[in-house]
Protein backbone atom coordinates (compact mmCIF):
# COMPACT_ATOMS: atom_id res chain seq x y z
CA UNK A 1 0.00 0.00 0.00
CA UNK A 2 1.57 3.60 -1.24
CA UNK A 3 0.25 6.77 0.66
CA UNK A 4 -0.03 9.73 -2.12
CA UNK A 5 1.56 12.65 -2.39
CA UNK A 6 0.09 15.73 -4.04
CA UNK A 7 2.56 18.45 -6.08
CA UNK A 8 0.21 21.75 -5.40
CA UNK A 9 2.94 24.49 -6.70
CA UNK A 10 5.50 24.32 -4.18
CA UNK A 11 3.85 22.20 -1.49
CA UNK A 12 3.37 18.86 -0.85
CA UNK A 13 0.55 17.15 0.27
CA UNK A 14 0.01 14.07 2.19
CA UNK A 15 -3.20 12.79 3.30
CA UNK A 16 -3.22 9.59 5.37
CA UNK A 17 -6.29 7.84 4.69
CA UNK A 18 -5.11 4.54 5.09
CA UNK A 19 -4.90 1.66 7.92
CA UNK A 20 -0.71 1.96 8.89
CA UNK A 21 1.42 -1.31 8.60
CA UNK A 22 4.84 -0.66 9.56
CA UNK A 23 5.64 -1.09 5.90
CA UNK A 24 3.38 1.27 4.91
CA UNK A 25 4.77 3.84 6.91
CA UNK A 26 8.48 3.25 6.01
CA UNK A 27 7.95 3.08 2.66
CA UNK A 28 5.93 6.97 3.03
CA UNK A 29 9.54 7.86 4.88
CA UNK A 30 11.49 6.84 1.31
CA UNK A 31 9.09 7.98 -1.37
CA UNK A 32 8.30 11.87 0.32
CA UNK A 33 11.80 12.22 0.26
CA UNK A 34 12.40 10.92 -2.87
CA UNK A 35 9.29 13.26 -3.77
CA UNK A 36 10.65 16.42 -2.49
CA UNK A 37 14.37 15.71 -4.00
CA UNK A 38 11.99 15.41 -7.77
CA UNK A 39 9.86 18.27 -7.33
CA UNK A 40 12.45 20.66 -5.40
CA UNK A 41 9.29 21.30 -2.75
CA UNK A 42 9.42 24.26 -0.09
CA UNK A 43 7.07 22.68 2.19
CA UNK A 44 5.36 19.44 2.99
CA UNK A 45 1.57 19.26 5.03
CA UNK A 46 0.96 15.81 6.45
CA UNK A 47 -2.82 15.63 7.38
CA UNK A 48 -3.84 13.21 10.03
CA UNK A 49 -7.47 13.64 10.09
CA UNK A 50 -8.29 10.03 9.29
CA UNK A 51 -5.98 8.63 11.47
CA UNK A 52 -7.98 7.23 14.49
CA UNK A 53 -4.66 5.39 15.62
CA UNK A 54 -0.76 6.59 16.08
CA UNK A 55 1.09 4.35 18.00
CA UNK A 56 5.40 4.32 19.39
CA UNK A 57 6.19 3.33 16.26
CA UNK A 58 4.04 5.41 14.06
CA UNK A 59 5.12 8.77 15.95
CA UNK A 60 8.70 7.87 15.62
CA UNK A 61 8.90 6.84 11.67
CA UNK A 62 6.57 10.38 11.03
CA UNK A 63 8.89 12.24 13.59
CA UNK A 64 12.09 10.67 12.07
CA UNK A 65 10.56 11.72 8.60
CA UNK A 66 9.75 15.35 9.79
CA UNK A 67 13.66 15.60 10.47
CA UNK A 68 14.80 14.54 7.22
CA UNK A 69 12.73 16.63 5.17
CA UNK A 70 14.14 19.45 7.71
CA UNK A 71 17.81 17.89 6.83
CA UNK A 72 16.94 18.10 2.95
CA UNK A 73 15.99 21.79 3.48
CA UNK A 74 12.11 21.45 3.49
CA UNK A 75 9.39 22.97 6.11
CA UNK A 76 7.04 20.48 7.35
CA UNK A 77 3.86 20.89 9.34
CA UNK A 78 1.87 18.08 10.76
CA UNK A 79 -1.93 18.61 10.58
CA UNK A 80 -5.52 17.13 11.63
CA UNK A 81 -4.31 15.40 14.81
CA UNK A 82 -7.64 14.24 16.08
CA UNK A 83 -8.44 14.43 20.50
CA UNK A 84 -7.97 10.40 20.67
CA UNK A 85 -4.91 10.41 19.42
CA UNK A 86 -3.54 13.48 20.60
CA UNK A 87 -4.47 11.98 24.37
CA UNK A 88 -3.20 8.92 23.40
CA UNK A 89 0.36 9.71 22.53
CA UNK A 90 0.99 12.09 25.80
CA UNK A 91 -0.15 9.23 27.81
CA UNK A 92 2.38 6.63 25.64
CA UNK A 93 4.94 9.45 26.71
CA UNK A 94 5.27 10.52 23.17
CA UNK A 95 5.71 14.66 22.92
CA UNK A 96 6.76 15.01 19.27
CA UNK A 97 9.18 17.80 19.54
CA UNK A 98 10.11 20.44 17.34
CA UNK A 99 6.89 19.36 14.81
CA UNK A 100 5.00 22.05 13.28
CA UNK A 101 1.40 21.54 13.98
CA UNK A 102 -2.06 22.99 12.75
CA UNK A 103 -5.40 22.19 13.49
CA UNK A 104 -6.17 21.26 9.85
CA UNK A 105 -5.10 21.70 6.33
CA UNK A 106 -6.00 25.32 5.30
CA UNK A 107 -4.07 26.26 8.93
CA UNK A 108 -1.35 24.28 8.01
CA UNK A 109 -0.74 25.81 4.76
CA UNK A 110 -0.45 29.18 6.24
CA UNK A 111 1.93 28.06 8.67
CA UNK A 112 3.97 26.96 6.17
CA UNK A 113 3.84 30.26 3.91
CA UNK A 114 4.53 31.94 7.16
CA UNK A 115 7.58 29.43 7.80
CA UNK A 116 8.76 29.94 4.27
CA UNK A 117 8.16 34.01 4.10
CA UNK A 118 11.41 34.31 6.55
CA UNK B 1 -21.21 -15.83 27.44
CA UNK B 2 -17.33 -15.81 27.07
CA UNK B 3 -16.35 -14.53 23.75
CA UNK B 4 -12.66 -14.23 23.42
CA UNK B 5 -10.12 -13.34 20.07
CA UNK B 6 -7.01 -14.61 19.32
CA UNK B 7 -4.99 -13.60 16.78
CA UNK B 8 -0.99 -14.84 16.45
CA UNK B 9 1.38 -12.58 15.85
CA UNK B 10 3.98 -13.28 13.63
CA UNK B 11 4.69 -10.93 10.80
CA UNK B 12 3.92 -6.80 11.17
CA UNK B 13 0.69 -7.16 9.65
CA UNK B 14 -0.42 -9.01 12.53
CA UNK B 15 -0.11 -6.35 14.19
CA UNK B 16 -2.13 -4.28 12.07
CA UNK B 17 -5.11 -7.25 12.48
CA UNK B 18 -4.62 -7.69 16.24
CA UNK B 19 -5.66 -3.33 16.40
CA UNK B 20 -8.19 -3.98 14.46
CA UNK B 21 -9.91 -6.29 16.21
CA UNK B 22 -9.46 -4.65 19.59
CA UNK B 23 -10.97 -1.42 17.74
CA UNK B 24 -14.25 -3.68 16.85
CA UNK B 25 -14.46 -5.54 19.95
CA UNK B 26 -14.16 -2.02 21.59
CA UNK B 27 -16.42 -0.66 19.38
CA UNK B 28 -18.92 -3.34 20.15
CA UNK B 29 -18.46 -2.66 24.12
CA UNK B 30 -19.58 0.68 23.71
CA UNK B 31 -16.19 2.02 24.83
CA UNK B 32 -16.13 5.95 24.26
CA UNK B 33 -13.72 7.36 21.16
CA UNK B 34 -10.47 7.89 23.84
CA UNK B 35 -10.80 4.78 25.34
CA UNK B 36 -11.28 2.68 21.66
CA UNK B 37 -7.82 4.46 20.76
CA UNK B 38 -6.16 3.56 24.25
CA UNK B 39 -6.90 0.56 23.80
CA UNK B 40 -5.98 -0.08 19.90
CA UNK B 41 -2.92 2.03 20.88
CA UNK B 42 -2.13 -0.82 23.73
CA UNK B 43 -2.77 -3.50 21.87
CA UNK B 44 -0.73 -2.72 19.16
CA UNK B 45 2.22 -2.16 21.30
CA UNK B 46 2.26 -5.43 22.78
CA UNK B 47 1.64 -6.85 19.67
CA UNK B 48 4.79 -5.09 18.06
CA UNK B 49 6.51 -6.36 21.58
CA UNK B 50 5.83 -9.74 20.60
CA UNK B 51 6.77 -9.54 16.82
CA UNK B 52 10.01 -7.28 17.79
CA UNK B 53 11.63 -8.89 21.08
CA UNK B 54 10.04 -12.51 20.64
CA UNK B 55 9.47 -13.29 16.87
CA UNK B 56 6.00 -14.31 17.67
CA UNK B 57 3.10 -14.58 20.44
CA UNK B 58 0.15 -14.00 20.79
CA UNK B 59 -2.72 -11.28 21.64
CA UNK B 60 -6.06 -13.17 23.27
CA UNK B 61 -8.84 -10.24 23.42
CA UNK B 62 -11.40 -11.23 25.93
CA UNK B 63 -14.84 -9.28 26.89
CA UNK B 64 -15.00 -8.92 30.88
CA UNK B 65 -18.40 -8.71 32.79
CA UNK B 66 -18.40 -8.32 36.22
CA UNK B 67 -20.85 -6.84 38.93
CA UNK B 68 -22.71 -5.31 35.97
CA UNK B 69 -19.72 -3.78 34.39
CA UNK B 70 -18.33 -4.32 31.36
CA UNK B 71 -14.94 -4.14 30.26
CA UNK B 72 -12.04 -5.66 27.91
CA UNK B 73 -9.14 -8.01 28.43
CA UNK B 74 -6.07 -8.01 26.51
CA UNK B 75 -3.35 -10.99 27.07
CA UNK B 76 -0.07 -11.06 25.23
CA UNK B 77 1.87 -13.99 25.32
CA UNK B 78 5.06 -15.16 23.70
CA UNK B 79 7.31 -17.61 24.50
CA UNK B 80 10.89 -15.75 23.66
CA UNK B 81 13.62 -14.84 25.70
CA UNK B 82 11.54 -13.51 28.69
CA UNK B 83 12.95 -9.82 30.38
CA UNK B 84 15.53 -9.91 32.71
CA UNK B 85 14.72 -7.53 34.92
CA UNK B 86 10.97 -6.44 35.09
CA UNK B 87 11.46 -3.05 36.83
CA UNK B 88 13.64 -1.97 34.56
CA UNK B 89 11.26 -2.21 31.61
CA UNK B 90 8.50 -0.83 33.93
CA UNK B 91 10.71 2.64 33.70
CA UNK B 92 10.12 5.40 31.28
CA UNK B 93 12.25 5.93 28.57
CA UNK B 94 13.81 2.87 28.87
CA UNK B 95 14.32 1.09 25.60
CA UNK B 96 16.51 -1.74 24.26
CA UNK B 97 15.25 -1.12 20.68
CA UNK B 98 15.83 2.82 19.91
CA UNK B 99 12.89 4.19 20.71
CA UNK B 100 11.29 1.50 18.24
CA UNK B 101 8.18 -0.43 19.82
CA UNK B 102 6.54 0.22 23.16
CA UNK B 103 7.14 2.02 26.54
CA UNK B 104 5.50 -0.77 28.50
CA UNK B 105 4.97 2.13 31.00
CA UNK B 106 3.05 4.25 28.47
CA UNK B 107 1.28 0.77 27.89
CA UNK B 108 -0.01 0.61 31.38
CA UNK B 109 -1.03 4.29 31.86
CA UNK B 110 -2.98 3.78 28.96
CA UNK B 111 -5.32 1.18 30.56
CA UNK B 112 -7.08 0.67 34.13
CA UNK B 113 -4.90 -2.50 34.96
CA UNK B 114 -1.82 -3.64 34.23
CA UNK B 115 -0.19 -7.44 34.86
CA UNK B 116 3.43 -8.46 33.80
CA UNK B 117 4.73 -12.23 34.40
CA UNK B 118 8.04 -13.17 32.76
CA UNK B 119 10.76 -15.89 32.99
CA UNK B 120 13.90 -15.94 30.83
CA UNK B 121 13.97 -18.77 28.50
CA UNK B 122 10.08 -19.18 28.39
CA UNK B 123 8.73 -16.39 27.82
CA UNK B 124 6.47 -12.94 28.59
CA UNK B 125 2.77 -12.87 29.38
CA UNK B 126 1.39 -9.45 29.73
CA UNK B 127 -2.58 -8.80 30.63
CA UNK B 128 -4.37 -5.35 30.42
CA UNK B 129 -7.90 -4.43 30.93
CA UNK B 130 -10.19 -1.70 30.75
CA UNK B 131 -13.25 -0.97 32.00
CA UNK B 132 -16.17 1.32 30.41
CA UNK B 133 -16.70 4.51 32.87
Amino acid sequence: MRIPILKLKDYLLVSIQVELDDQTVLTFQEDLLDKIKATSAKGVVIDLTSVDMVDSFIAKVLGDVIVMTSLMGTKSVVTGIQPAVAITLIELGITLDNVHTALDLEQGISILSQLLEV
Amino acid sequence: MTESILVNIKNEFDIVLARQKGREVSKKLQFGGVDQARITTAISELARNIYLYAGSGQITIEILHENGRKGIKIIAADNGTGINDIRMVLQDGYSTSGGLGAGLPGVKRLMDTFDIDSTVGVGTKIIITKWIR
